[in-house]
């Protein structure tokens, strides 16, 4: 679809009113997501349209139009109404990729309410210190994962509502609500609050190298840059069926998981499934799959499955594939240019971002290991460490950096100022990210700035598992790093120092796993323990992890002396 | 139901069925597939397997489909154990 030339063009000329001139957007009127991604699709006259192909792992199926999600969403949005619930409290989804989790997002940011997604995969100290930090009023899960929030209920005040979407009043204790979607009666019509561009709509919780998860707190305008990235880089179009990988508790499975194919009344189908190879290709060739985004966790997962299973299976439908999480590796891209015939395109951005910022458009010759060029309308560089001046020397490594002002751009981190105002430097946002550019523009990821582990895509941060160390038998001080890792990028690892009276075993070191893998989550959980005498500190014994992780990188420290004076 | 298969089974139901969840597991309930256990977890009870059994599973047999139901992980234990035995 678009030509080298075309992205130059594109670039040159680019404007974001584009897509608000598509959406239908008039600066100064309100905006809201949720009506944008149901309603405006109805009011084209794509009612009918199928929204959501959703399947579980056992095969059962789910359909619902636009138009079905259009009154599923009123409902849920008159419901949340009725229980009280005002513009601006947040509103937790903690749910597994049922349709209730799609439909629901829409549904509370139809009441001015701000949507706040958790991977359900999070074990009840996650949750808590997540909930905790955003004052949030109410939460919808499931039968599954209520003893989680049972278990830390009563040190979150501000939460009144514990909205379960599949049980039985019988069952549920106070402040607990049964709400079943389609067995509620529909609402079909609710009166869209009218949430401005600056109106909060989504807080979404990421890692940084210090201090617990941050949310990220994004506006409705976000849709803009969503749905003209989901259009240009995914390349949707009108007859698309699309698949997205992402679990919507992370930005990925909102961003392009709801928001961007919805505004763009794609066809989205969804698979609630764990990893199993054979059931996903039979999953692209049942649902005819077109556009698939991906990650290059999952595409190592595949490889490792090895093509013939891919082969057995008619994925001859599949016109585009892109991938998001971390970089994607040479081998991931001539693989899949081997086994479906076509290259997976790299595409990069973060929490904070809202959208993709550096990518590989589609018909941009790939590079395979690069992450591709800056989005028209994106200012990119890699800025010099010490000055925070752009490098300006082809292959020179330096921090990725963005310059502020596309419409996703996070606009603040909850209650923490100065955290936020960290991420600026001299007019730039930094990413955390290193990268060198080349003569052709195109840019090449290098790593992490920080001490954050990007394990299979998801950004975690020491300190919080650091944290659940300390409460784990036996563990006196510890470190958490990153380790290398074939499918996951980085995996966790972690460097324990044990109490007087406790001896390093392989069943203490099963035990940690467990005990940290059941209170924050499987992707926090270490995946190898190393049991020391002593940790490397700073002269005020502040634990210097870089020395650890470059001993797993095997890479050099360097210089040293500033660091061990702090 | 044989030895292994009721050791995995109880530790996978000890460790990764949630708290309240009456959910049947069985030799070939999906485990990886179904989302009870996911491919980070798979490596604790990876640990646990080679901890118990005294064997060693190398990571290019350790894959998801291999993990994903009780039966399939006793075929594996067993293929081990064999190796085990043989190179002594």
């Amino acid at each position: 679809m678009h030509t080298p030339a075309s992205h130059d063009e594109l670039t040159a000329t680019f404007d974001w009113k584009v897509a608000e001139r598509e959406l239908g957007y008039q600066p100064g009127r309100p905006i809201n997501i949720g009506w944008m991604c149901s309603d405006r699709i109805c009011q084209l006259g794509m009612g009918s349209k199928l929204a959501l192909g959703w399947e579980d792992y056992l095969g059962n199926q789910k359909k619902f139009t636009y138009d079905d999600i259009r009154i599923l969403s009123n409902t849920i949005a008159r419901f949340l109404s009725g229980l009280g619930l005002r513009v601006g409290q947040r509103v937790c989804l903690f749910l597994d990729r049922v349709p209730e989790l799609y439909i629901g997002f829409l549904g509370i940011l139809k009441t001015g309410a701000v949507a706040q997604p958790l991977f359900s995969a999070f074990g009840e100290e996650s949750l808590r210190v997540r909930l905790a930090d955003a004052g949030t009023s109410a939460i919808i899960t499931q039968k599954k994962h209520l003893y989680k929030v049972r278990k830390i209920r009563e040190r979150l005040p501000n939460l009144e509502h514990i909205i379960v979407i599949d049980a039985d009043t019988a069952s549920l204790q106070e402040r607990e609500i049964a709400f079943a979607m389609e067995q509620a009666p529909l609402a079909e019509q609710f009166s869209v609050y009218p949430t401005m561009a600056e109106s909060p709509s989504v807080l979404h919780y990421t890692s940084g190298t210090t201090g617990q998860p941050k949310g990220a707190q994004h506006v409705h305008y976000s849709i803009i840059s969503q749905y003209l990235t989901a259009k240009w880089v995914l390349d949707l179009r009108p007859e698309d069926i699309y698949w997205c990988n992402a679990d919507p508790g992370w930005v990925t499975g909102t961003s392009y998981g709801i928001i961007g194919p919805w505004a763009n009344g794609i066809t989205q189908v969804v698979l609630d499934c764990g990893f199993n190879a054979k059931r996903w290709y039979e999953f692209i060739a049942a649902h005819r799959v077109t556009v698939w985004y991906s990650a290059p966790t999952a595409i190592r997962l595949l490889m490792k499955e090895g093509a013939e299973i891919a082969r057995e299976h008619d994925l001859s439908n599949l016109r585009h594939l892109a991938s998001v999480g971390e970089p994607l590796n040479p081998e991931a891209v001539l693989w899949s240019q081997e086994v479906f015939g076509k290259p997976f395109h790299d595409t990069f951005w973060q929490t904070e971002t809202g959208c993709i910022v550096i990518t590989n458009l589609p018909g941009m010759p790939i590079k395979p290991g690069s992450m591709g060029k800056p989005f028209p309308g994106i200012t990119a560089t890699v800025l010099d460490p010490k000055t925070y001046v752009p490098v300006n020397r082809a292959g020179v490594a330096g921090l990725i950096a963005l310059r502020p002002g596309w419409p996703s751009q996070v606009r603040a981190y909850w209650n923490n100022e100065t955290g936020f105002r960290a991420k600026f430097k001299n007019g730039w946002y930094l990413c955390g990210d290193r990268a060198s550019i080349d003569p052709d523009g195109y840019f090449w990821f290098m790593g992490r700035d920080d001490d954050v582990i990007n394990t299979g895509g998801h950004l975690i941060g020491p300190f919080e598992i650091e944290s659940a160390l300390l409460g784990c038998p036996g563990v006196a001080e510890s470190a958490a790093v990153a380790k290398p890792d074939p499918v996951n990028m980085e995996v966790v690892k972690a460097f324990v120092t044990l109490k007087r009276g406790f001896q390093a075993s392989d069943e203490l070191e099963l035990q940690i796993m467990n005990n940290i893998r059941m209170r924050l989550s499987p992707l926090a959980m270490p995946q190898e323990i190393e049991f020391v005498d002593t940790l490397p500190k700073t002269r005020s014994g502040k634990i210097v992890r870089r020395i650890l992780r470059c001993k797993e990188f095997n890479e050099p420290v360097g210089d040293l002396s500033t660091i061990m004076e702090d | 139901m044989n030895e292994i298969s009721k050791v995995v089974r109880e530790y996978i139901i000890r460790e990764y069925v949630p708290e309240g969840d009456d959910r049947e597991i069985t030799e070939t309930t999906p485990l990886i597939s179904s989302g009870l256990v996911d491919s980070f977890s798979m490596v604790s009870l990876l640990r646990f397997l080679e901890k118990k059994y005294a064997i060693h599973i190398p990571d290019a047999d350790a894959t998801p489909e291999a993990f994903d139901t009780i039966e399939r992980i006793v075929t594996l234990v067993r293929r081990f154990q064999k190796a085990e035995v043989g190179s002594v």
